[in-house]
C-alpha cells in the first residue's frame, strides 16, 4: 500500500485469491488492480505486457499457482524480456499443509532458482518480508518472492537492514552455522539457542536470498566455523541446500562437513498442520537437534 | 533469407506476409528513428516461426539494415528463427512458444489504455496457437475489460504442425467462438491488400470490444507447388526450387 502510494506506476494482478487481504489496495487504486480470474497464464503474460510499457508489476496468488502453471510465461515473457514483475506466492513450503499436495509449494525454489535473470527471495520473518517487499519493488527486473501465510514468528526485533543478496547474521558463533531460509529462521534461531545452553556457539544465517546467493557469507562460515547445516521448508534437491553444496564444492572448501536438512525426496502423502508436516520430515527443533548429533561429535563440540 | 539460412517454416511465412506489408506500409503508427516511442502502435507476432517475414519486414520498413537479414540462423546472429527481440529494433516481443503473445498483447494495450495513450498492439496468432489454453483465457481477459484497442489477426490457413487444423483439433465455428467471448470479429481474405487495409483501418471494429480479424489464408500463398501443403511448415526449397518460385513470385 505505502510502496504503490508512493509509486504510481506499481500494478498488483492477483489470481482470484486475496480474500480478506488486498481490499484495501483495490478500493485506493482501482486502476491498477485486476483480478485476473483463475488463469495464472493469462495473468503472467499480462503482467509482462504492462512491466513492457514502464510499470512494476506484482502477481499475486498461493502456492503454486503463480508459478508452476505459468512457468514458461515466467521464463519466456518476463524473465526472456527481463520484464519488471515481482511474483508473490503466499503459502510456501507446508503453509496450507492440511490442504494436501496440490497446495505443498515444495520445489518451487529450485525451479525458479534455475531460471535466468530471476531473483529469488524467501524471508525470513515479518520483518524480512516487509523490507524484501519493499526491496523486490525497487529492484528493476524479475523477482520470485515466497511468503509464508502471515502469522509467521518474528526473529528479529525491530526493522532489519534488508539488502537483496546479502544474508543476515542473526547469531553469532563459531562451532556450527546454521543457514536456514524462508520461515525456518525461527525454528534455526531456536536451534542455536538451545544448542547455546549446552556451551554450543552457533552461528545462524537468515539466507533470505536464495539466487543471488551470498556466496561471501557461506564460505566465511566454512572458514570460521566448523560445519555447516542447511535448513529449508523445501525438497533437499536444488533449492538452499544445493546452492550452499554448489558454492561449496567449487569453492574447494569441501573440508567443512556439510548437511542438507529439508524434505526428502518424494511427496508429503498425509495431510496436516505445518508444524505436523515439519516433524515428519525432520524439520521440528527436536529432530533438527537429533540429527545434528553426529555431526557435533564429529566435530568434536558435543 | 530462408533459404541460406537452410531454415523451416517458409509456409508460414508465405500465409501471412500479405497482411504484414499491409500492417508495416499502412497501418502501423511506428517510427524507425524512435523504436522505443512511448505511443508507438505495437505489433506482436505470436506465431513467431514466422519471423522471417517480420524481419524483412522491419528491415523494408528502415528499423535495420537489409544485411542484418543474412545473419537469419547463423551461428552468432542477430536474428534467431523465433522472433527475438533482443538487440532487434521493431520487435516488440520475443515469441516462439505458441500461446503467448495474445497476453502480452493485451497487457500492454491494457497499461496504454490506462494510461490514456492512443496506441494500438496488433497480435497476429496461429490457428495452430488457438489449440493453446492460455489463448483463450486472453481472449475472455480481453474484452472483460473492454480493451478496444487490441487488435487479434489470426492466419487462419488452416493448416497446423501435423496436419489440418479439421483432422487435428477442429476450431470451427471459428468467429462464431470469438464473437461469443465477446470480440468484434470480421473475416477476410487475407491475401487481398485492400481487404486487409479497410479491416485493420476500423479499430475497434465495435466500440467497446477488442478487434478479432480472421484472416482467411493459404499456407505457401504464391508459390504454386507449396501452397496449401503441410510439407512446407518444414522444408527448406532447394535450388530448384528456389529457382521455381522465384520465377512465380516475380511473374505476378
Amino acid at each position: 500500500m505505502e510502496l504503490a502510494a508512493r509509486d504510481d506506476r506499481i500494478y498488483l494482478l492477483v489470481g482470484d485469491l486475496g480474500f480478506g487481504v488486498v481490499e484495501p489496495f483495490i478500493q485506493k487504486f482501482p486502476d491498477r488492480f485486476l483480478n485476473m480470474g483463475v488463469a495464472e497464464q493469462n495473468m503472467t503474460g499480462v503482467a509482462a505486457g504492462i512491466a513492457l510499457t514502464g510499470k512494476t508489476v506484482f502477481t499475486y496468488s498461493i502456492a503454486n499457482f503463480p508459478i508452476l502453471r505459468c512457468l514458461e510465461q515466467i521464463r519466456n515473457d518476463v524473465c526472456y524480456h527481463k520484464a519488471n514483475v515481482k511474483i508473490v506466492s503466499v503459502g510456501g513450503g507446508f503453509s496450507y499443509g492440511a490442504l494436501g499436495m496440490s497446495h505443498h509449494a515444495t520445489e518451487d525454489l529450485a525451479i525458479l532458482r534455475a531460471l535466468p535473470e530471476m531473483t529469488v527471495i524467501a524471508p525470513g520473518d515479518p520483518f524480512e518480508a516487509q523490507a524484501a517487499t519493499r526491496a523486490a519493488a525497487e529492484y528493476d527486473g524479475p523477482c520470485y518472492l515466497r511468503l509464508g501465510r502471515a502469522g509467521e514468528p518474528l526473529v528479529h526485533a525491530s526493522k532489519v537492514n534488508f539488502r537483496i543478496g546479502q544474508a543476515i547474521r542473526v547469531r553469532e558463533g563459531d562451532a556450527l552455522t546454521l543457514i536456514s531460509t524462508g520461515a525456518m529462521l525461527r525454528t534455526a534461531v531456536d536451534v542455536a539457542d538451545a544448542l547455546a545452553a549446552k556451551r554450543i556457539s552457533v552461528r545462524v544465517l537468515s539466507m533470505h536470498t536464495l539466487k543471488p546467493l551470498d556466496t561471501d557469507a557461506v564460505l566465511a562460515a566454512a572458514q570460521e566455523t566448523r560445519a555447516i547445516v542447511t535448513i529449508e521448508e523445501h525438497s533437499i534437491s536444488g533449492g538452499l541446500g544445493g546452492a550452499v553444496a554448489e558454492c561449496l564444492a567449487e569453492s574447494g572448501e569441501l573440508r567443512v562437513p556439510f548437511k542438507r536438512l529439508g524434505i526428502p525426496a518424494g511427496f508429503s502423502a498425509p495431510p496436516g498442520t505445518q508444524e505436523y508436516l515439519r516433524d515428519l520430515c525432520g524439520l521440528s527443533q527436536n529432530s533438527i537437534l537429533r540429527s545434528l548429533e553426529p555431526l557435533l561429535e564429529a566435530v568434536h563440540v558435543s | 533469407m530462408i533459404c541460406r539460412a537452410k531454415s523451416s517454416h517458409i509456409g508460414s511465412v508465405f500465409s501471412t506476409v500479405d497482411i504484414l506489408a499491409v500492417l508495416y506500409d499502412k497501418i502501423l503508427r511506428v517510427d524507425p528513428a524512435q523504436p522505443d516511442w512511448p505511443d508507438r502502435d505495437r505489433f506482436i507476432l505470436s506465431k513467431g516461426h514466422a519471423c522471417a517475414g517480420l524481419y524483412a519486414a522491419l528491415a523494408e520498413r528502415g528499423f535495420f539494415p537489409a544485411t542484418w537479414l543474412e545473419e537469419f540462423f547463423a551461428n552468432g546472429g542477430r536474428l534467431a528463427g523465433h522472433a527475438t527481440h533482443w538487440g532487434v529494433p521493431g520487435v516488440e516481443a520475443s515469441t516462439g512458444s505458441l500461446g503467448h503473445g495474445l497476453s502480452l498483447g493485451a497487457g500492454m494495450a491494457l497499461a496504454g489504455k490506462r494510461d490514456g495513450l492512443s496506441y494500438r498492439v496488433f497480435v497476429m496468432l496461429s490457428d495452430g496457437e488457438c489449440d493453446e489454453g492460455s489463448t483463450w483465457e486472453a481472449a475472455l481477459f480481453a474484452p472483460h475489460h473492454g480493451i478496444e484497442n487490441l487488435v487479434a489477426i489470426v492466419d487462419y490457413n488452416k493448416i497446423q504442425s501435423f496436419g489440418r487444423v479439421d483432422d487435428v483439433l477442429g476450431l470451427s465455428p471459428f468467429a462464431a467462438k470469438w464473437e461469443s467471448f465477446g470480440w468484434g470479429v470480421c473475416e477476410i481474405d487475407g491475401h487481398d491488400h485492400p481487404q486487409i487495409e479497410l479491416a485493420l483501418s476500423q479499430i475497434p471494429l465495435m466500440r467497446g470490444k477488442p478487434t478479432c480479424v480472421i484472416a482467411n489464408t493459404v499456407k505457401g500463398k504464391g508459390v504454386s507447388f507449396m501452397e496449401d501443403k503441410v510439407l512446407w511448415h518444414y522444408r527448406c526449397p532447394d535450388a530448384e526450387e528456389r529457382r521455381l518460385a522465384f520465377a512465380e513470385l516475380e511473374g505476378k
